[in-house]
Order: C-alpha cells, then sequence, then structure tokens
C-alpha cells in the first residue's frame, strides 16, 4: 500500500509500463472516503491546469446546475510544448486520473466522463485508451469513459476551444464575455479538470483532506507535478510539495544553480530573476514575482545564453499556434515576434522596435477572445523586465556572444500555416 | 429629477465577428479608436447612462458594425 505521509503521491510506484488496474487497486486500495465532496471542500484543491481555481467551487457550480445529463471532461491536452506532466501521468498512472474523473462526475451528477488526449500524443493515448477499456471489461459500475483525440495545437487544450471542439469539431477558442460560465455539450453542462487536478482528487477521496493538506502551504495545499527544463541534463518530470523554494527544485532535479532567470508557468507564463530562487514554489509564495506556479512549468535560463533569443522563438511559434480568430492576435503576435528578432539582432533598428513593442504589448493584452495573447504580452513583458542587463546590451552595443549557443527552450517545428489541422 | 435609467454602459465587441471594417471609430470616435491593423480599441470604463451623447454614438456604432460584433452592455443600479 502507499506510504501515506511521503512523497511521491501521484507518481507513486511510477516506474516501467503503464500500472494495471489489478496493481493500481492493491497500492492504493479501493476503499473510498465516505463523504468525498466534504474532503474535496477541506481539501482546498487549486485545479492544476493552469489557472488555479479552487475545484470545489467548479464542483458547486455544476452541482447547482439542473440537467437530464451531464459531462465530466479530463483536459489531458498538454499543449504547453514545455509541460510533460499529464504525459507522466497518463503512461504511469492513469487509472489515478479516472478515479478522479468518476469521482468528480459522481460528486456532479455526470453520467459521462470524457478524456480528451492530443492526437499526437499517441503513447498517452493508447496507455489512456488500454485503461479505459480495462475498467469497463472488469467493473459495470461508474459512468460511460470514452477517449476523445482533439488536435495537437496550443489553443486546442483551453477550455472553450476543447469544448467546441467535442461539439462542433472545430478547436477553436469561443467568445465568452460573462464568467464564469457554463461549459455546455449540446445542452448538457460540463465540467472540465485538469489530468493532474483529477489525479489528486482520486487521491483525495481515498485518503482524506487531512492527509492532503500535510503537505503544501494553507492556501495553496498537496503536492504538485513540476515539469523542469532547460539548462539541466535531460528534461524531467517531478513531484515536489506546494511551497518547496525554487531553489531546492532546481537543486532536486539537478538543474542549474545559479540561472539568469527562470520561466515560470508556461509559454503564456512569467519569467522571473535569481532573486526569486528563494521564493516558496507556491502562487501565494509567488505573487511578489507576479508568477504564478501556473501548469507546473519551469524552464531555466543559465547565464551563457541569450534570453531575448528564446523569447523570440517562443513568440514565433506562439504567434504561430495562434487560432487566427481575433485581428489583434493574428496580427499582433507576428508583429511581436519581428520586433523580438529586431532587438536580438540589436543596433539602432532595435531601440526602434522595443518602443514598437512596448506600444503594440498594451494594444493586444485584453482584446482577443480567449487569453493567449494576453499570455504571449505577459511573457514578453516579463522577458523585457527581467533580462533588462541583457537587452541593455543588444540595445546599445550589439547582440551578445551567446547568440552562437544552441537555443534551449523547447520550441516544436513551424508547420506550413496551410496543413495546421484544426479539426 | 433626472430623467432616463441609472446605471452604466460598456460597448463590447466579439473580437472573433470583427474584421476590422473600422465603422465603429467613425461612428464613435469618443469610445472607440483603431490599433494598427484596424482593430477597435474600446473604451473600458463603465459610462454613465445618463451619458446621452456616448450612449447615443454608441447606439450608432452598434447598429452601424457589418458584422454585428459591437454589443452596449447595460448595468442598472
Amino acid at each position: 500500500m502507499i506510504n501515506v505521509r511521503s512523497l511521491p503521491r501521484l507518481l507513486a510506484w511510477s516506474e516501467g509500463p503503464p500500472t494495471s488496474l489489478a496493481r493500481h487497486q492493491a497500492l492504493f486500495g479501493t476503499s473510498f472516503r465516505p463523504q468525498p465532496l466534504n474532503e474535496l471542500q477541506q481539501s482546498g484543491l487549486l485545479g492544476r491546469g493552469g489557472a488555479g481555481f479552487e475545484t470545489f467551487r467548479k464542483v458547486e457550480l455544476l452541482r447547482a446546475q439542473r440537467a437530464t445529463h451531464k459531462l465530466m471532461v479530463v483536459n489531458a491536452m498538454e499543449g504547453e510544448p514545455a509541460s510533460r506532466k499529464d504525459f507522466k501521468l497518463l503512461t504511469q498512472n492513469p487509472h489515478l486520473v479516472l478515479d478522479g474523473a468518476e469521482q468528480l462526475a459522481a460528486m456532479i451528477g455526470a453520467d459521462r466522463v470524457v478524456v480528451c488526449v492530443a492526437r499526437d500524443n499517441a503513447r498517452a493515448a493508447s496507455a489512456m485508451n488500454q485503461a479505459i477499456h480495462e475498467r469497463q471489461r472488469l467493473s459495470l459500475r461508474g459512468p460511460d469513459i470514452s477517449l476523445q483525440t482533439p488536435p495537437g495545437r496550443y489553443v486546442a487544450g483551453e477550455e472553450s476551444a476543447l469544448i467546441h471542439w467535442l461539439n462542433d469539431n472545430e478547436a477553436l477558442p469561443q467568445f465568452r464575455p460573462e464568467r464564469p460560465s457554463i461549459l455546455r455539450i449540446r445542452r448538457h453542462p460540463v465540467l472540465l479538470d485538469n489530468a493532474e487536478t483529477c489525479a489528486n482528487v482520486g487521491l483525495i477521496t481515498r485518503y482524506g483532506a487531512d492527509w492532503f493538506r500535510s503537505l503544501g502551504t494553507a492556501a495553496h495545499p498537496g503536492s504538485t507535478l513540476v515539469s523542469l527544463s532547460g539548462a539541466i541534463d535531460a528534461p524531467k518530470v517531478m513531484e515536489v510539495a506546494v511551497g518547496t523554494p525554487l531553489r531546492d527544485i532546481l537543486a532536486a532535479g539537478r538543474a542549474e544553480a545559479a540561472p539568469q532567470a527562470l520561466l515560470l508557468g508556461g509559454y503564456g507564463g512569467t519569467f522571473v530573476g535569481p532573486d526569486a530562487l528563494d521564493a516558496p514554489y507556491s502562487n501565494d509564495g509567488l505573487r511578489p514575482f507576479g508568477a504564478t506556479v501556473g501548469a507546473g512549468i519551469i524552464v531555466v535560463l543559465p547565464k551563457n545564453h541569450c534570453g531575448l533569443l528564446e523569447t523570440y522563438r517562443v513568440v514565433r511559434w506562439m504567434a504561430h499556434e495562434s487560432a487566427r480568430q481575433c485581428g489583434p492576435c493574428a496580427f499582433g503576435l507576428p508583429a511581436m515576434a519581428d520586433d523580438l528578432s529586431l532587438i536580438v539582432r540589436g543596433g539602432a533598428p532595435a531601440r526602434e522596435a522595443l518602443a514598437r513593442l512596448q506600444r503594440r504589448t498594451g494594444e493586444i493584452e485584453g482584446h482577443g477572445a480567449c487569453r493567449h495573447p494576453d499570455g504571449v504580452v505577459r511573457f514578453v513583458r516579463t522577458a523585457l523586465q527581467v533580462l533588462a542587463a541583457d537587452l541593455d546590451q543588444h540595445l546599445h552595443v550589439g547582440p551578445c556572444a551567446h547568440l552562437g549557443n544552441t537555443p534551449l527552450f523547447i520550441v516544436p517545428a513551424l508547420e506550413q500555416e496551410e496543413s495546421l489541422e484544426w479539426s | 429629477m433626472v430623467l432616463g435609467r441609472h446605471g452604466t454602459f460598456v460597448l463590447q465587441v466579439n473580437p472573433i465577428l470583427c474584421d476590422g471594417f473600422g465603422h465603429c471609430a467613425e461612428l464613435a470616435p469618443d469610445l472607440v479608436r483603431l490599433d494598427e491593423w484596424g482593430y477597435p480599441i474600446i473604451e473600458t470604463t463603465p459610462l454613465s447612462l445618463q451619458d446621452k451623447g456616448a450612449l447615443e454614438s454608441a447606439k450608432y456604432a452598434e447598429r452601424g458594425c457589418p458584422r454585428q460584433a459591437l454589443r452596449i452592455r447595460r448595468k442598472l443600479d
């Protein structure tokens, strides 16, 4: 049985092939708490998909809906190139994710569970598919579970885009002026949670809220998965207690101990400087630095790399991943990438480009239907702040000496615009 | 006594529908300006419904949008 007092929790016994249902039940047990909803409320679990919204409040919102059918959707799309946590969960402990999804479905009265895995993530999809079949062979109880494989675009994992895909086969974000709004498939209300959130629910409903809160901070309890990449021997996924100082996380992952900067949250996230190394890795601990845990991504930028070049590469890719529905995003993000490329090259054009870039960030932010452009703006703004010394060098002296080094940030190859799949 | 309804309004664009025709900036120049690609940047602070001039131009913009992408959102006291 699982040792309930130490880490790992979510990744317990996660070596080799995906854990089978029999083995999963032997390891984690089959008995759940009598009042799972209470346990979830007491646990104070925050969603692990990026927004960090309290899971219990979402469940309450859905419980209040009167409907003949409701659905539980598990978001394992993982569109962030630097994130591997959902992949890790699905290929190691898929049944833990499904346990949580079934528990959440029972709480809101949903009769169907839909797990969404990006089409190009074949290993995670097949592991999940196998787990679903295993469950349906062995038990007749519980909701109907199915697997869906939407296209692997960055914005396809955004909740309104995912629901739109399930409805109409187009992975495009929707305009939702009123929030929080209830997501619907056909007319049926939907609860949508990240795969790691579901896995946490699978543990909370077994071992209880007090056990869950024995790690983490009061405002941000539990443990969380971190995808660590950048200046490190190999990208890895680790489970850490929320509130662990960033310095300790880097040490545990054997990453560069004295980095130039860290990118937190993802490619719509926040750069922080070395002054944040002693900050606790939690939403409350990172607030003074304007950052959040986000989707649990940490990219380590070492001193001998040009952060502006990395910023340019990421923004160009993010511009390419725009759904091109809204003008400010479709035209603004490529324009920002062009400005950044001029800044990287340095000199007088770079100074003009910087002024233009700063004006553009103000005009683009908040003017898309989804938060994709806002994320890029945050990414660029904090890059310019945190990498100020390097920026100064580029503007007034010329390109820095580190431009020739192999880039570190994981950026997929740009596909032809015509061959981008949205359905 | 002041006539009319008490409350505030904002002009809001659905950016997915908007194709950047730019009529709104001509019909409601006090509320809307255009970015460099011709898409509207709209005043976001709520204005009083008593402000007849602003409300009138917001209505022009709402009706004059060829994509019907604009909506006036009223919040009554």
